[in-house]
């Protein structure tokens, strides 16, 4: 009997079984249509005649030798080939994607349509300010509105990412210092359960990070980061509610050690969905945060982006925010102006991703500030439902003042089962959820990072239950089944490991792997 | 509440299970001295009409490109997007995903990719693309990283010709990463001279921006300059328009061993500059050095061939402070508008749409080089773009043609060896022989002073 069928039986408990995908895999798109296809034409030249006779208008060593190898296709085969990719995908409107720390909630499709009205969808960068009114308008509300959420004085929407974001945070906090005549101040604390992309983005702007210890919660340790504090401090970096989804209840007091030391807080505002009407980084002590709008303010993902990170800053460190800076007159009209101290100097090469701004805009008017408050206390609510029901299987350190999202640990599974957290998440897409975050944050054993978000009716999170405790079952009684698994989607578990030993990155022809 | 699901009833049922009496409770573990304490000061919510309504308004506030009749360009263009690309990129399926972090059930977004990265390797004549980089300005500043990274230099040659705002970012960037930056100015040609840059190309260099066409839409010697750079021991870095790959020698061909681009004219908005879609391809042998996603086919448990993400242990999320890089994400949508772009256009299309580019600037070309008071400065070759000079100040004229609803160009004031007169204007395959001959019209118009009636064909 195959593995496949075998587990098909095993797995067939009522509505828990999702049966196969209705999805085939698809040939390559190099490998499909025919000379003389195309699907895209142009209008006719029917000006100057001249002007077609391109002989000789380009010289022959201009120009490359041969003609670049696309395939032909016409627009039904187009539209049948990415049409039939897109079945083979999970997405929010097919069901339950749990990714701690990614907050995949409902992405509204108001959104979508407002951002590409023509006249903002048709705008060209190079437009000034007299074509653009409307537009800076919008961009000024949403800049204000970000501001009162976080608690802060200045905006800038330029950052295109999120660690794009905690680069220009970065930088900000670097020109601070030298302004003031500091520059050996160069030393970016950041506590050992950060995103990766902390470090990183500290160590491209210039400045040097350094881990320090947490506790095992993930929260910072006082004594540890009054020990790592010094001249050389100029500043730190955390994510609150941390990547546990626990809040720094100590924040008001590092922010005291911090400053004291001289130094700036950079709060990473990937979670910035756990409270918003409640708590604002401006209030607990911070001088920059970013925010993920793909995240927070429902922008969708796109299969890895666009996103967008714009970041907040006190009043402070508003003068050494990149331009242009968007000015309102106070009568009616906007302007366009750069701050002397960013001459010469940009992280994008214009304004952003102004069309995600724009649907980060559309979230926040539809759900107002009563709307947004609710948006977070939703989140809570799911994520400690989900907490209480799950504890007794999917064990969690300080289970009970989780925010948003919570961190549960497989390690009792692979004692118990001899199964790892991989195994649990691969069965979970048999049955029609996408899994968890794992195996981050590092400082948690065989970790499944759940955020559910608020927009999960109770209903789904029942669902999410059932399938979990439907999977110990199976982990009990036959641990293959999660060994093997996912048996239901269009393809298995992939060889990684030979993707990376011989790379076939673009396509030659049927793969060699 | 518009988008969460929760009634009273559920809310009492769930904070029952949890233990809690009201939700306000699930916070009261916040400390009190960071407490907000009062509701946010924001506008009550509206309905989805009323949001409409108030973008509705937002947007005839403003002038676009599909109003006006547009000749702007530098890296962003005003180009045909066909129906299809937005019939598959508002798919929720590609829409809603994320990064394709479980392959299994993202075998879409990441097919996508791959066919992504082969396009821009059969464009560019490159072996390995990545998934896609925010713009061409960032593609541009990580591929000079990735070079200096492999020869360990800590100077690289940006010349004048490369777009300013590519400039200013690479700058910026080479700044926090202790890295010189040479520049060497435009020759009179509007092109960089070769002789002045293996004058320029120093030891410590360890990579040559080559931009083509450049900013001021002229081709350049790319044979030549490639020649120098690699004599001198640097490594050749293209920031090419991909479009003009439709015709243009490519990158590979020329020798550049890292190649970059803004792709926004495949089938991307220009949505006042962003989201765009820069490009990031190389040689073999920087192929584990390149930031951002790269997807590679292997084989599944069943014996399927499939696609998976791939050399992650060049991320930061591994590699932490480590990393040369801080890229996490990719221009997923965008990429796949593009993918979908370039399927629709296809090898035929591809080939008409350089024609068709090629055929546009060079009618403005022969329509303007004869209007008294224009000039064309510079003779070589161009492809979609070119600078012309003006007897008047270009700036003054760009508010005349805006005032009879033109966009004629961007000035070039100190700009490559450029002054107040000079004017960059550029075509795509969208402009119409009728809107040619108004630019030209409005030209004559305002170089003789004799105010006429011009009209715009839009």
């Amino acid at each position: 009997m195959s593995q496949e069928k075998n587990s098909q039986e095993k797995s067939s408990q009522g509505r828990l079984a999702t049966g196969r995908w209705n999805a085939s895999l698809h040939d390559s798109l190099f490998n499909k249509g025919a000379a003389g296809r195309r699907g895209l034409t142009f209008p006719k030249w029917d000006g100057d005649p001249a002007a077609a006779d391109l002989d000789g208008v380009l010289p022959a060593d201009t120009r490359r030798a041969a003609p670049a190898d696309f395939p032909a296709l016409s627009e039904p085969e187009v539209m049948r080939h990415f049409t039939g990719l897109s079945n083979l995908n999970h997405h929010i409107e097919r069901g339950m994607y749990p990714l701690g720390s990614c907050t995949m909630k409902y992405n509204p499709r108001v959104n979508e349509q407002v951002a590409g009205l023509p006249g903002l969808a048709d705008l060209h960068p190079d437009q000034g300010p007299d074509d653009i009114q409307g537009l800076l308008e919008a961009l000024k509300l949403l800049e204000r509105s970000l501001c009162e959420i976080t608690g802060f004085a200045a905006c800038s929407l330029i950052p295109a990412a999120g660690a794009h974001g905690e680069y220009l945070g970065m930088l900000v906090i670097r020109a601070l210092h030298v302004a003031n005549g500091e520059p050996d101040r160069d030393e970016i604390l950041i506590p050992d359960s950060a995103h990766g992309t902390n470090p990183a983005s500290v160590v491209i702007a210039g400045m040097k990070p350094r881990t320090i210890g947490s506790r095992p919660n993930g929260r910072i340790d006082l004594d540890v980061l009054r020990a790592a504090v010094s001249d050389k401090t100029a500043g730190i970096m955390i994510t609150n509610p941390n990547t546990l989804g626990l809040f720094e209840n100590d924040i008001r007091e590092i922010s005291d050690i911090i400053h004291a030391a001289g130094g700036r807080l950079y709060m990473d505002g990937a979670n910035l969905n756990a409270v918003m009407g409640k708590t604002r980084p401006g209030d607990m002590g911070f001088d920059v945060v970013h925010m993920n709008l793909h995240k927070t303010f429902s922008t969708p993902h796109g299969g890895g982006g666009p996103g967008a990170g714009p970041i907040c800053v006190t009043e402070e460190l508003a003068a050494f925010l990149p331009g242009p800076l968007i000015v309102d007159h106070g009568d009616g009209t906007y302007g366009l102006e750069q701050l002397p101290g960013w001459d010469g100097a940009a992280i994008h090469t214009h304004f952003g991703n102004v069309g995600v701004c724009l649907r980060a805009l559309a979230y926040i008017l539809r759900n107002g500030g009563n709307g947004l408050t609710r948006v977070s206390e939703c989140a809570v609510l799911n994520a400690r439902y989900l907490l209480a029901r799950l504890k007794d299987i999917l064990p969690v350190d300080n289970a009970g003042e989780c925010m948003h999202e919570f961190v549960a640990s497989g390690k009792k599974w692979k004692t118990e089962f001899g199964v790892r957290t991989l195994d649990i998440a691969k069965r979970m897409l048999d049955y029609g959820i996408h899994a968890p975050t794992i195996y981050f944050p590092l400082i948690v054993e065989e970790a499944l990072m759940v955020e559910p978000t608020e927009t999960e009716s109770r209903e789904s999170l029942d669902l999410f239950v059932e399938i979990l405790h439907a999977i110990r079952r199976e982990a009990a009684e036959d641990p293959d089944i999660l060994k093997g698994a996912p048996y239901s989607t269009p393809v298995g578990r992939m060889d990684e490991a030979q993707a990376a030993r011989q790379p076939d990155l673009s396509w030659l022809g049927p793969c060699n792997c | 509440m518009p988008y969460v699901p929760h009634s009273s009833e559920d809310i009492r049922a769930m904070l029952d299970v949890i233990g809690k009496k009201e939700i306000g409770d699930l916070f009261s573990h916040l400390p009190e001295n960071v407490r907000l304490g009062r509701p946010l000061d924001l506008a009550d919510g509206l309905t989805e009409e009323e949001v409409r309504r108030y973008f509705r308004k937002v947007a005839s506030a403003n002038h676009g490109q599909g109003e006006l009749v547009s000749f702007l360009g530098g890296g962003v263009y005003d180009s045909i997007i066909p129906a299809a690309v937005d019939a598959i990129s508002s798919r929720s399926e590609f829409l809603t995903a994320y990064t394709p972090y479980q392959p299994e059930v993202s075998q879409g977004t990441l097919q996508v990719i791959y066919e992504w990265q082969s396009f821009i390797c059969r464009l560019t004549g490159m072996e390995v693309a990545n998934a896609s980089m925010y713009d061409a300005a960032t593609a541009l500043s990580e591929a000079l990283s990735v070079a200096l990274a492999s020869n360990r230099k800590k100077a690289i040659v940006l010349p004048a010709t490369v777009n300013p705002r590519y400039r200013r970012v690479v700058k910026t960037m080479m700044a926090g990463e202790g890295v010189t930056v040479i520049d060497v100015p435009a020759g009179p040609a509007g092109t960089i001279d070769p002789a002045v840059l293996a004058g320029a190309i120093t030891d410590e260099v360890g990579a040559v921006v080559i931009p083509n066409p450049n900013y001021l839409g002229l081709v350049e010697p790319v044979d030549e300059l490639a020649r120098v750079v690699k004599d001198a021991g640097a490594i050749v870095v293209a920031a090419v328009n991909p479009v003009a790959l439709s015709l243009l020698k490519t990158p590979a061909e020329f020798g550049a061993e890292l190649a970059v681009g803004e792709a926004q004219p495949f089938g991307v908005n220009p949505s006042w500059g962003g989201p765009l879609l820069g490009f990031l391809a190389c040689t073999d042998q920087h192929k584990r050095r390149i930031p951002g996603r790269i997807v590679g086919r292997t084989r599944d448990n069943r014996g399927q061939m499939g696609y998976v993400l791939t050399l992650q242990t060049r991320e930061q999320h591994i590699r932490r402070e480590k990393a040369t890089s801080n890229i996490c994400s990719n221009q997923g949508l965008n990429a796949l508008r593009a993918t979908v772009y370039l399927a629709m256009l296809g090898a035929g299309g591809l080939q008409a749409l350089g024609e068709a580019n090629l055929t546009r600037i060079t009618a403005l070309r022969r329509r303007v080089r004869d209007i008294a008071g224009v000039s064309l400065p510079f003779p070589g070759p161009v492809f979609n773009e070119t600078v012309i000079r003006l007897d008047k100040p270009a700036a003054a004229f760009c508010a005349f043609a805006r005032s009879r609803g033109v966009l004629a160009g961007i000035p070039l004031d100190g700009y490559a060896g450029c002054g107040p007169n000079d004017l960059l204007v550029a075509v795509t395959e969208k402009r119409t022989a009728a809107e040619i001959e108004t630019l030209g019209r409005l030209l004559e118009e305002f170089l003789s002073g004799e105010p006429g009636a011009t009209e715009v064909s839009a």
